[in-house]
C-alpha cells in the first residue's frame, strides 16, 4: 500500500519534469529556426515569422498593471472587513459570494469583459477606443483576481494573534488604528503574498484577454496604449493552436513554446517568492 | 504659578479622558475608514450581481424560448437553431476522466504525504513541487498536453497528413486530469492534516495496523473535507478553456453526432461548453442572436459550475459547525 501511494506522490514531480522538459525542447527547436533579428520588431504574428517580444510582454504588463488597480483595492478591503469589521453573521453570508465569483469561469468574465466592460466602461472613457482593448482585459482579469487576494489577505490577517489586537484595544487606540497600525503590519509578508499571487495568476489568466483583446486572430501590434487592441503572452499562445485562417505550422507552432517556457519562467520566480512570504507568516505566529 | 499649571493640565487630560470615554466627539477617520471598505466590498458583490444579471438577462429568455433543443442540438451556422449538446458531451467526458484519474492519484498522493513519509529532503520537494504546480498557468497544462498526449496520440496514426489527430477527447480529459490535480492534492492533504491525532491513537491503541486506520479512522473523518476540494477542483476542470484550445479543440460543430456514452468518441476529436462559448463570443454581436445564444450557453455552464461550488461551500460550513 505505501508503496503504491509512494507512485502517486511521485507523479505530481514527473509532471513537472516533463512540462518543463517539453517547453525547453521545443523553446530551443524554436530558437535554432529563427533568425535572433526576428524577436525584435513591430508586431507578433507567427504565421509571416514575426516574433516581436515587446508585444506580447508589454501587453501582459499593461492587462496585469490594470487588473492590480482593480482588485488589489478591492480584494483588500473585502479581506479588511471581513476579518476585522464583519459580524460573524456578515461574514458567513459574504464569504461564499466571494467563493462563487472565484469559481466563475474565466471564459465567462471574457464575455462579460468584451461585451459589458468595453461598451459601459472602456468606451465611455475613451469614447474613440477599439471593440477589442486591453484596458477592457485588464478590467476582466481584474474581477477575477479579486477572490484570490482577498481570500490570501484574510487568511494572513486571521493569522495575527487577537492579544495583539486586545493589547492596542486596552491601550486606548481605536479600531481603524489598531488595524493600521497594528493588524496590517503584523500580516504585512502575507498581503505581500496576496499581492505577488495576484500578479502570478493575472499573467496566467487566457481566456479573458484572448476574447477581449485581440482584434486579428494570430496577429496584433506592438502598443502601449491600454486603448488599443493588443495581445498578451497567453492569448499570443492560444491563438496559435486556434482555429483561423492562418494556421500556424512548422517553426510559427513552435513559437508557442517559447512563450509557455517565458511564462512558467516568471510565474514559477512569482510563486517561489510567495511561497516564502506565506511561510514567514506561519513562522511568526 | 507652577502649580495651578500642572493643575490646569491634570483637569485638562481629565477632561479629554472622559470626552474619549463617552465617545461624545465623531471618529471621522473610523468612519472614512470603515466606509472604504464597506465600499470595496460592496463593489465586489455588485461586480458579481453585475456578471450574472447581465448573463442571465441575456441569456434566460433564449434557453427557455429554445429549451431542449438548445441542450440536445448540434451548434449550427445560424443562432435560432443553435444547440450545444456536442459541448455538453465534452464536458462531461471530462469530468470523467477527472474523477476517474485525478481523484485516485490525488487523493493517494495526500494520503501518502500526511500519513507514510518521513519528513525528508525528498518529501520536502514534492510538497514544494506540488504548490508551484498548483499555481502554473492553466495554458502551460495546454502545451505539455499538446507535447505529450497530442504527439503521442498521433503516433497510433502514422499514414496521417491531418495533424490534429491525437486532439481526442482522451487528450483533453487528460489533461485537464493533471491540470486539477496539485489541486486535489493540497485540499485533500489540509482535510487529512485536519484530522485529531487522538483519533489514530486510539486505533492503534486497539491494535490495528496503519492501513486499518487510515481506512477506518482517518479517510471516514477527513472525506468531507476532501469530497469539498474534489468538487471544487471538477468545477474549475469544467471551467477551463485555454489547455483546450492548445490541445487542439474544435472551436465549433464536430460534424457527425454520436450520444453522450459512446466509448468511441474518446479516441475522436472534441469540443467542450467553454469551447463553445469562446466561439460563440467571437462572432459578431450585431448579427442575429448570437449574444443571447452565448448568454444562454454560459447560463448553462454557469448552473453546473456554481452547483458544483456551492455544495461544496455548504458541506464544508455544515461539518465546519459540526465539529467546533
Amino acid at each position: 500500500m505505501r508503496n503504491g501511494l509512494r507512485t502517486t506522490a511521485l507523479f505530481s514531480l514527473l509532471v513537472s519534469i516533463l512540462i518543463v522538459l517539453s517547453l525547453v525542447f521545443e523553446a530551443v527547436t524554436f530558437l535554432n529556426g529563427i533568425k535572433i533579428s526576428w524577436l525584435w520588431g513591430d508586431q507578433w504574428a507567427p504565421p509571416f515569422n514575426e516574433y516581436d517580444l515587446k508585444t506580447p510582454l508589454v501587453g501582459s504588463l499593461i492587462v496585469t498593471g490594470i487588473a492590480m488597480v482593480v482588485a488589489v483595492p478591492i480584494g483588500l478591503a473585502s479581506a479588511i472587513y471581513l476579518s476585522e469589521y464583519a459580524k460573524p453573521i456578515t461574514r458567513k453570508w459574504l464569504k461564499p459570494v466571494l467563493e462563487i465569483l472565484a469559481g466563475i469561469p474565466s471564459v465567462v468574465l471574457g464575455f462579460f469583459a468584451l461585451r459589458w466592460v468595453t461598451p459601459n466602461i472602456v468606451q465611455q472613457i475613451n469614447p474613440q477606443a477599439p471593440g477589442f482593448t486591453l484596458a477592457a482585459a485588464g478590467i476582466g482579469v481584474g474581477i477575477l483576481t479579486i477572490p484570490l487576494i482577498a481570500s490570501v489577505s484574510e487568511d494572513a490577517l486571521s493569522a495575527v494573534p487577537n492579544s495583539l489586537r486586545e493589547a492596542s484595544s486596552g491601550l486606548g487606540a481605536k479600531r481603524v488604528t489598531t488595524t493600521i497600525k497594528i493588524t496590517i503590519p503584523a500580516a504585512i509578508s502575507g498581503l505581500v503574498a496576496a499581492l505577488i499571487i495576484g500578479i502570478s495568476r493575472a499573467i496566467g489568466e487566457t481566456m479573458v484577454v484572448f476574447l477581449a483583446a485581440g482584434g486579428g486572430g494570430n496577429q496584433a501590434q506592438f502598443t502601449t496604449s491600454a486603448f488599443d487592441s493588443g495581445t498578451v503572452v497567453t492569448a499570443a499562445m492560444a491563438a496559435t493552436t486556434a482555429p483561423s485562417d492562418r494556421l500556424s505550422e512548422g517553426v510559427a507552432l513552435q513559437s508557442l513554446y517559447f512563450l509557455g517556457l517565458l511564462l512558467f519562467i516568471i510565474t514559477l520566480l512569482l510563486n517561489l517568492i510567495a511561497d516564502r512570504f506565506v511561510r514567514r507568516v506561519r513562522i511568526i505566529y | 504659578m507652577a502649580l495651578s499649571t500642572l493643575n490646569s493640565g491634570a483637569e485638562h487630560a481629565r477632561e479629554k479622558i472622559v470626552r474619549e470615554l463617552q465617545g461624545t466627539r465623531f471618529d471621522i477617520s473610523g468612519f472614512i475608514f470603515r466606509f472604504s471598505l464597506i465600499f470595496g466590498l460592496g463593489s465586489g458583490v455588485l461586480i458579481l450581481g453585475a456578471v450574472m444579471w447581465d448573463v442571465v438577462g441575456d441569456g434566460s429568455g433564449f434557453l427557455f424560448d429554445r429549451g431542449w433543443e438548445f441542450l440536445t442540438g448540434n451548434a449550427s451556422s445560424r443562432a435560432n437553431s443553435y444547440g450545444i449538446f456536442e459541448g455538453l458531451r465534452g464536458t462531461f467526458w471530462i469530468g470523467v476522466f477527472v474523477v476517474v484519474f485525478a481523484f485516485p492519484l490525488g487523493v493517494g498522493a495526500a494520503i501518502y504525504l500526511e500519513e507514510y513519509a518521513s519528513d525528508s529532503r525528498l518529501t520536502r520537494f514534492i510538497e514544494l513541487n506540488i504548490r508551484n504546480l498548483a499555481g502554473v498557468p492553466s495554458v502551460v497544462y495546454g502545451v505539455l498536453g499538446l507535447a505529450i498526449f497530442v504527439r503521442a496520440l498521433d503516433g497510433f496514426y502514422p499514414n496521417s497528413i491531418d495533424r490534429h489527430l491525437g486532439s481526442t477527447t482522451a487528450a483533453a480529459g487528460a489533461t485537464l486530469a493533471i491540470l486539477v490535480l496539485p489541486i486535489v492534492i493540497i485540499t485533500a492533504s489540509e482535510a487529512i492534516r485536519a484530522v485529531p491525532q487522538s483519533l489514530r491513537e486510539g486505533g492503534f491503541g486497539v491494535g490495528a495496523t496503519k492501513w486499518e486506520v487510515i481506512r477506518h479512522h482517518v479517510l471516514p473523518y477527513a472525506a468531507p473535507g476532501i469530497f469539498t476540494g474534489t468538487l471544487l477542483s471538477l468545477a474549475r476542470a469544467l471551467g477551463e478553456a485555454a489547455p483546450l484550445i492548445l490541445i487542439g479543440g474544435v472551436l465549433g460543430s464536430l460534424g457527425p453526432k454520436s450520444s453522450l456514452l459512446e466509448l468511441e468518441q474518446l479516441g475522436e476529436r472534441f469540443t467542450a461548453m467553454p469551447l463553445m462559448i469562446t466561439q460563440l463570443a467571437k462572432k459578431p454581436a450585431f448579427i442575429g442572436d448570437w449574444n443571447s445564444a452565448t448568454a444562454a450557453a454560459i447560463l448553462v455552464l454557469l448552473v453546473v459550475v456554481i452547483a458544483a461550488n456551492l455544495i461544496a461551500i455548504c458541506l464544508r460550513n455544515h461539518y465546519e459547525r459540526k465539529r467546533s
